[in-house]
């Protein structure tokens, strides 16, 4: 037998002492499982009208308190029946939305009439975010999936961790806490108001949003699903007052 | 057996194996498989000045198959489209080839794949199978359609040995010789794509040889200006214009040859 | 079967301690931190070294939506019920979100926790239910699903479903029957169970209706499907003025021979 080291527990020929505090390999580190989001999308909006679904999002990409990209899309046209939108890492999001357009161009090419259905895409989104952060390497993204599937309206929520429900208002991050009742209690006024009051109710949102949420920004779009189709509209912005910013006080 | 035949006897057995030439420079598995692309169908396509117009004549061997199946135009990516002629299983496994390797260029560099790049990819594929003996030739030619915002509508078509070459018009299969002669009394670049679908419908007619192949069905598809640069099968409407088109100009030809006699 | 489920109970007791902690540490990481102080023996008081590096948000996998399951057996049927809403810290998700999961004709299974977890465990039940009938051309029993339940949570031992299952359905002589389950799969035949957020204010008042535990003299009659039903609509109700993570909607199956009935029945939803 011959001895490969020096003496046992020794460096190997030409190679280095390994001396504490001083480890010059990575390899016996410890696998880090931990992540954070780097660039951020705020909250997504999402409620159900008459006949159809309306998605919104504002434009702002954060790099945490620096509002660095002022033009980023946080909504996609999956196909004519399904809309996507989604809050967080930006840099996920948009792998996501690879895979979800290569799924689709895939599709498109089997030419047989068959689409991913929103509840599909939705189910989807629930597998892959749970795997990913079963594999403590999450996707880190709030992802709200909507459209329309057998005449009815859908809209549906996953996180990073995989929880995951449908409800006919949804809304993400800040949104949650400062849109979703005002969407809630218009939705309970009327649940089947028209694409119209859809959207003037998420441009109020969104401008309270805007008023509050520090990581907002009055630039947004705006994803609307009916039976004649999806679509995405914007850029567009809220006509917002701020004539009594002056009156409050207490902050200086 | 043959392979233990002495070495000096005068043989013919440079056909058994891809990897060999014959003693006057030929690989005769790479001519063979060009026979088995003669035995197909055929399909032909034409480059206009806003985009490619497919048409193949799919030959049906039994009445007793489902209309529509075993089609022989494929989509690749969005913007490209897949003609084929030749052993359809050879032509499913070129066809899955491709839509990686489009699919692999999307996810790295985030655009369509340039259809130069994927007619290189897949004709050196191609070629990869006509060297070695242990692997046997693609029995297929297929047509390449593409249409690129910036460089327009282009067109490749690659044979079984693998090489590539653009044009304006090709036909591979059964009848290409005819099909190439009909495609270049059409003044192709000066036409659009709702002239030449028709045009082509009325090729494959034209060079159907209605005694020895009774039954076909037409696919058409095109990719360019007309489609916002989709490869896609055409609209219902336009079949049925190219189709209607084909049929009366065979007829009025069939006409003037009765007048003739 | 008792004493290890109740050992293997109160080890996992402290392993949910530890993750419910360190969440409390991230939020420790995240909010500005005082400097804190430390006393080494009679030395006097050091500073702790604190880095000023990057505050890191550690990844937690687990999220608690609450929510409160519950199931009664009796002579010759089973109530399972829950309600119906799926919160997050003091955010309600939705307000309609039954954790009761069909999984057979006789058998329903209340699951309540992580909502994920809960919704990757029922699809593996479906799937694992689907497979058993291909092979074996009939549907699972009661007794069945629960031993296989249990096996399906012990894989996941060292990181586990962070879910409370209460199953409920008929046994092979048609007798009503509950299973129990802790997150990571022991579990033990029972005539009543409660489990989730508010489990801890339904199982005495059950004990006391159902098993007529701390009373004298009392008749105790064989309880009646109506009475069963009954008790269920008052201990949610009762739940849903002390439990914040209970309320909104209450939603009964009732499992007897004839197949499994749902009723609904509305709760606060403050």
């Amino acid at each position: 037998m011959m001895e490969t080291g020096f003496w046992h527990g020794g460096p190997k020929p030409g190679a280095f002492y390994s001396l504490p505090g001083n480890s010059s390999t990575y390899n016996d580190m410890p696998r880090k499982h931990t992540q954070q989001p780097i660039t951020t999308g705020t909250s997504v909006l999402g409620v159900k009208f008459d006949g159809g679904i309306i998605l919104a999002a504002d434009m702002l990409g954060s790099y945490g308190s620096l509002a660095r990209f002022r033009n980023i899309s946080r909504l996609m046209k999956v196909n004519d029946q399904t809309v996507l939108g989604a809050g967080g890492d930006y840099a996920d999001y948009q792998h996501i939305k690879d895979i979800i357009e290569q799924r689709m161009i895939d599709e498109e090419c089997l030419d047989d009439g068959f689409t991913y259905t929103p509840k599909a895409l939705h189910s989807w989104m629930t597998r892959v975010m749970y795997n990913r952060r079963s594999q403590f390497n999450p996707l880190w993204n709030v992802v709200v999936v909507g459209g329309i599937q057998d005449n009815e309206p859908f809209l549906g929520f996953v996180d990073k961790i995989g929880t995951a429900f449908k409800s006919d208002v949804i809304c993400t991050g800040y949104g949650a806490y400062i849109a979703q009742p005002l969407l809630r209690e218009a939705y309970e006024k009327n649940n089947a108001m028209s694409e119209q009051e859809a959207k003037a109710l998420v441009d109020r949102c969104l401008k309270v949003l805007f008023y509050r949420d520090a990581r907002s920004f009055n630039k947004y779009e705006i994803a609307i699903v009916t039976k004649d189709g999806a679509r995405i509209e914007g850029p567009m912005s809220s006509d917002t007052n701020w004539d009594i910013a002056t009156m409050v006080k207490g902050y200086e | 057996m043959r392979g233990l035949q002495p070495r000096n006897q005068a043989s013919p057995n440079y056909d058994l194996s891809a990897s060999q030439f014959s003693p006057d420079g030929r690989v005769f598995q790479v001519e063979y498989a060009m026979k088995a692309v003669e035995n197909s169908g055929t399909a032909v396509g034409i480059r206009g000045k806003d985009g490619i117009v497919f048409a193949v004549e799919k030959l049906v061997t039994s009445k007793l198959y489902e209309p529509g199946s075993n089609k022989r135009i494929f989509h690749i990516d969005r913007h490209v489209g897949m003609a084929v002629a030749g052993l359809l299983a050879d032509a499913k496994a070129l066809v899955e080839v491709a839509r990686d390797e489009a699919s692999n260029y999307r996810s790295q560099f985030g655009n369509p794949i340039p259809i130069k790049h994927l007619a290189d990819r897949l004709s050196n594929y191609i070629h990869a199978h006509t060297l070695y003996s242990m692997v046997r030739p693609f029995g297929v030619s297929v047509l390449l359609s593409c249409y690129e915002p910036t460089d327009g509508p282009q067109m490749y078509v690659i044979d079984p040995s693998g090489t590539s070459h653009g044009y304006w018009g090709c036909a591979i299969g059964k009848a290409k010789q005819n099909g190439k002669t009909e495609i270049e009394k059409i003044k192709m670049k000066d036409m659009t794509c709702r002239e030449l679908i028709k045009e082509a419908a009325k090729i494959i007619y034209v060079v159907h040889d209605e005694v020895k192949d009774k039954n076909f069905e037409l696919e058409l598809s095109w990719v360019g200006e007309v489609s916002n640069g989709k490869h896609e099968l055409v609209p219902k409407e336009v079949f049925a214009e190219a189709e209607k088109y084909a049929k009366d100009s065979l007829e009025e030809s069939d006409d003037s040859e009765d007048e003739d006699m | 079967m008792k004493t290890l489920g109740h050992m293997i109970n109160s080890r996992f007791g402290s392993h949910l301690f530890d993750l419910l902690s360190s969440c409390r540490k991230n939020f420790h990481i995240l909010s500005k931190q005082p400097k804190i102080s430390v006393n080494i023996g009679q030395m006097d008081t050091v500073e702790e070294y604190q880095h000023g590096g990057p505050k890191q948000a550690y990844f937690n996998p687990y999220a608690f939506n609450g929510g409160t399951v519950l199931a009664v057996a009796g002579e010759d049927f089973s109530v399972v019920a829950s309600d119906t809403r799926l919160s997050e810290g003091f955010s309600i998700f939705t307000r309609d979100n039954p954790k009761t999961y069909n999984l057979t004709s006789n058998t329903v299974l209340g699951c309540t926790g992580f909502h994920g977890d809960a919704l990757t465990l029922t699809k593996v039940l479906e799937a694992r239910l689907k497979m058993y009938e291909h092979e074996h051309h009939k549907p699972m029993s009661t007794k069945a699903i629960a031993a296989m339940l249990s096996t399906i949570l012990y894989y996941k031992r060292f990181f586990p479903y962070y879910v409370n299952n209460i199953l409920g359905g008929l046994d092979e002589e048609g007798k009503g029957c509950v299973y129990s389950f802790d997150p990571v799969g022991s579990y033990e035949r029972e005539s009543f169970r409660a489990g989730g957020t508010a489990s801890s204010m339904l199982q005495p008042l059950l004990d006391n209706q159902i098993g007529f535990k701390n009373q004298i003299g009392v008749d105790q009659t064989p309880l009646t499907k109506e009475k069963a039903i009954f008790l269920v609509k008052d201990v949610f109700t009762s739940a849903a003025e002390r439990d914040i993570y209970t309320g909104d909607q209450l939603i009964i199956n009732v499992i007897t021979k004839d197949g499994t009935r749902t009723e609904y029945f509305p709760l606060r939803r403050d």
